[in-house]
């Protein structure tokens, strides 16, 4: 089982993803009936404490909560007590007193998840994007969606696969890889399943740690679109400074954007995602945004089913998942 | 045991026959086509997974077998559920309520091929293939080749 904290798609490993991925299979199948709630987290409490801004993640949490019958509890930082000085540390510990089962995190802070999951003795953390480190339920839900669109195209039950439509595929993310959390959760995710990782971006956009990543790095889109299976596009991060690493967004379009000459050579049957938000005509063109192998709104669509999964595994089997000493291995 | 649902229902126009997960699926595809070649009429078959409806999930976890699917509306039909082995009648407990969620069914019905007894819930099958008394830590399994009734070494 996975648990108790979800900071990292590296704590679910390879087993610990395909299982987020056949449980969230079966959330999908909940949502189609007409009453899509179903009691499983009956009486626990989740609070959201967001503390940079978000649209989809923090509705899609919880949506995802309520549809488990989960209480939902959310906190809003710029009415909350973090305004008047409190610290990280206190605040959790105040969430901690009220007895909420778990919580999930946002911050503009890479590790801040992990510094709140080692202050808090019984309650689980998820994070809901750190910085620039990782965004893991965004890094499950993009495979989640691939797999699906893979096991159609085969014509397979996708929870029947486990990883194996992932095994030799070829899957490029361009963009802005240094200042993106998608980035390392899809490296993650996607080379864990078994897949090859190309990371294409200029030298400016690439993060000093990649070497150590265990992927291919490559600075032209170009060359790679004929072999691509999947090309993962990524948003330039102008609100963590990528503006001055590039000469000029439209020199950044003409070299690293999917644009419509560049989507008509993709092989068939490849297929685009992108995270959101998309900045169409930057980093997408707009005719390649709305075209139907970019899976963009079916990736929004699938967050609920997979932070659904993500969330039963996380709160069901009782208290046993969190386990002190793990919570605290990096203490 | 198709027999007897025939003999009590006469037409099986409004029947759908939903095996729950896992253990009553082949039992319920096994009883469908059964009542298919008894009346000639085909009966719709269902799969019902419960395991997000349980009471126990604090006490162990349970990962979902695979999907519920009921290919009608059960609106106003007569729901029969089938299982393996009824034993606490937990799992019915949770598949009642799991229902109810697809609708008001007309009336739910209980088949089960093996009645162990040790019920904790005030719930009683309506078909039953064979009651057999048992004690606690004996375990029974069923499949399609038989019934097996195993004493735990302990």
């Amino acid at each position: 089982m996975i648990g108790p904290h979800l900071l990292s798609i590296a704590d679910l490993g390879h087993d610990g993803i395909v299982q987020v991925l056949n449980v969230a299979e079966s959330f999908a199948e909940v949502e189609k009936r007409t009453m899509k709630k179903v009691p499983a987290l009956k009486g626990k409490v989740i609070a959201t404490m967001f503390f940079e801004e978000s649209t989809r993640t923090r509705l899609s949490f919880e949506t995802a909560a309520k549809r488990l019958s989960a209480d939902v509890l959310s906190l809003s930082v710029a009415t909350s007590s973090v305004k008047k000085g409190e610290s990280l540390k206190d605040t959790l510990k105040t969430i901690e007193a009220l007895g909420i089962d778990a919580v999930i995190i946002r911050h503009r802070s890479s590790g801040a998840p992990l510094q709140a999951a080692r202050f808090l003795d019984d309650i689980h953390v998820v994070n809901a994007g750190d910085g620039w480190h990782e965004h893991p339920s965004q890094g499950l839900l993009d495979a989640f969606t691939v797999r699906q669109a893979w096991a159609a195209a085969a014509g397979v039950d996708p929870a029947s696969t486990g990883s194996s439509l992932f095994r030799g595929k070829k899957i490029v993310i361009v963009g802005d890889i240094a200042h993106s959390r998608v980035a390392r959760s899809e490296v993650l995710a996607y080379t864990a399943l078994g897949a090859e990782v190309t990371l294409v971006a200029p030298a400016t956009l690439l993060p000093p740690s990649v070497e150590g990543w265990g992927v291919a790095v490559a600075h032209r889109l170009d060359p790679l679109l004929e072999e691509a299976d999947l090309v993962s596009v990524l948003r330039l991060q102008a609100e963590r400074g990528s503006g001055e690493c590039v000469p000029s967004l439209r020199e950044f379009t003409e070299t690293f954007g999917m644009t419509e000459a560049r989507a008509e050579r993709l092989k068939e049957g490849a297929l685009i995602t992108h995270p959101g938000p998309m900045v169409r005509g930057v980093e997408i063109a707009s005719a390649v945004a709305d075209d139907p192998r970019c899976l963009v709104t079916t990736q929004v669509h699938n967050g609920v089913a997979v932070r659904m999964a993500a969330l039963y595994l996380l709160l069901t089997g009782g208290n046993a998942a969190l386990d002190h000493s793990e919570a605290n291995r990096d203490a | 045991m198709a027999h007897e649902v025939v003999e009590r229902h006469g037409s099986l126009e409004r029947l759908v026959v939903v095996g729950l997960q896992s253990g009553g699926v082949a039992l319920a595809n096994r009883l469908a086509l059964e009542l298919e070649r008894i009346t000639g009429s085909t009966v719709p078959e269902g799969v019902l997974d419960v395991v997000f409806y349980r009471d126990d999930l604090d006490l162990r976890p349970v990962v979902p077998e695979s999907a519920t699917e009921i290919p009608v509306d059960v609106e106003g039909r007569i729901v029969l559920l089938v299982d393996d082995v009824l034993f606490t009648g937990r799992t019915v407990r949770a598949a009642l309520n799991a229902l109810s969620d697809f609708g008001r069914a007309g009336a739910i019905e209980l088949a089960v091929l093996v009645d162990r007894g040790h019920r904790e819930l005030p719930i009683r099958p309506d078909y039953v293939g064979k009651n057999l008394p048992t004690a606690l830590s004996e375990s029974v399994t069923a499949t399609l080749d038989g019934v097996y009734l195993t004493r735990s070494s302990a």
